[in-house]
């Protein structure tokens, strides 16, 4: 099992929890198990196949995007971080 | 070297490269530190506000005297205060209203008009709010750094460039993401001088309480980001940028800002996975205006304390 930390705009979705866990050998494969396990959850993240363009997705603290996407492959004791794209600030 | 600066707006740029040995994971890495807080207010954002303003004048778009609005949780803003100043524009920034003290002083000193935006919504509420006044007052102009390509051409000409021109090697860029600009512009003109440079992205984790609680379509990805052009984004939690703080200034007497903790801490990270090369971090601003920050202090506070300390805020 993989830990997923929920951000505080998805935690509805999910009865409240700051994390829940997934089961999965690749991002793609936790993903479609969170959806499965919360529906309302799969229809925020998700979209047409892919991380929905607000949603940045993080596995051992990198963007997945710059790994393998959703194919990357996880690795015992991974934690997976979902996060709302935010504007940075100053730097 | 020019033995006088006409203004202070020619002093823009051309910071120092220093080594850092002693913070480097192992010798056969050289790590270096582009210090940007070394330009006039302080960060590098001088670059971008100057770069913005004159390529506004230059393509007519600014008339004098026009006020200028843009959001910015702070080294942008004072950045515009000094460029605007000079060259006698008024200016208005928008920011979260739990900016630090010291921003918001900074920028009321150089004359700059402030209006705040919602604590809970950080960066995202001021580029929000930023967007509605400007659509409300056709007066205003903003040069909105989250959109200007100027922004990225500012880092391309010249922090990129003086990188260049300085090492004749670099394997890795690491620099904070907020806008993107830096990592944007800085990146592509390294490409051009080192085509397998890794350009790596220094990500602020958000605290709870400044993600807020809207939905996902609030979310915002600045124009000028292409994340395709990014080969790496470490996230970095506010514990590992302060670790990399005191990292900096206990090894090598560098007194850095928020972001320049979290930049250091991915350089380290990433210089560890290479056997030789060089490494090249861009510190955006010095810690000045960090000092009434509860941090400094975390020799005192454990990781946990560190982290409820910041998490109300948006560091860079």
């Amino acid at each position: 099992m993989t830990a997923v930390r929920i951000p505080p705009t998805l935690r509805g979705e999910v009865g409240g929890e700051r994390q829940v866990e997934a089961e999965g050998a690749t991002v793609r494969e936790l993903l479609d198990d969170l959806a499965a396990k919360y529906p309302a959850l799969g229809a925020q993240v998700l979209e047409n196949g892919g991380v929905a363009p607000f949603v940045n997705v993080y596995l051992g603290g990198e963007d997945v995007r710059t790994l393998d996407g959703l194919e990357t492959a996880v690795a015992p004791g991974q934690t997976l971080i979902l996060l709302p794209a935010m504007a940075g600030g100053s730097c | 070297m020019l033995k006088t600066a006409d203004n202070l707006l020619s002093l823009v740029g051309n910071t120092p490269l220093v080594e850092l040995r002693r913070l480097s994971p192992k010798s056969s890495v050289r790590l270096y530190a582009k210090l940007e807080g070394q330009n006039p207010t302080g960060s590098i954002k001088d670059r971008v506000a100057k770069s913005m303003i004159e390529a506004a004048e230059a393509s007519g778009g600014l008339e004098p005297g026009r006020r200028l609005l843009e959001p910015t949780s702070g080294n942008t803003g004072i950045s515009l205060a000094l460029v605007a100043k000079l060259k006698g524009y008024p200016l208005t920034c928008v920011m979260p209203e739990n900016a630090t003290e010291e921003r918001i002083r900074v920028l009321r000193l150089y004359g700059a008009d402030i209006v705040f935006s919602p604590a809970d919504e950080g960066s995202n509420g001021a580029v929000r709010m930023a967007l509605e006044l400007a659509a409300q007052d056709p007066e205003l102009f903003m040069p909105f750094q989250y959109g200007n390509v100027a922004n990225p051409r500012a880092h391309y000409e010249g922090t990129g460039a003086e990188i260049a021109e300085a090492l004749d090697r670099v394997d890795i860029l690491v620099a904070g993401l907020g806008t993107g600009g830096t990592l944007m512009g800085t990146g592509e003109r390294l490409r051009e001088s080192f085509p397998d440079v890794v350009v790596a992205a220094a990500e602020p984790l958000p605290g709870d309480p400044v993600m807020g609680l809207r939905s996902l379509a609030d979310g915002y990805v600045p124009p000028i980001l292409d994340v395709a052009k990014l080969d790496r984004k470490v996230l970095v939690s506010n514990a590992e940028s302060v670790a990399g703080l005191h990292a900096l200034l206990d090894l090598e007497g560098v007194f850095g800002g928020v972001s320049a903790g979290a930049v250091v801490h991915v350089a380290r990270r990433l210089a560890d996975e290479l056997d030789d090369g060089v490494v090249v971090c861009v510190l955006a601003d010095a810690g000045w205006k960090y000092l009434s920050a509860d941090f400094w202090d975390s020799p005192k506070l454990d990781k946990a304390g560190i982290e409820a300390s910041m998490e109300r805020t948006v560091w860079w």
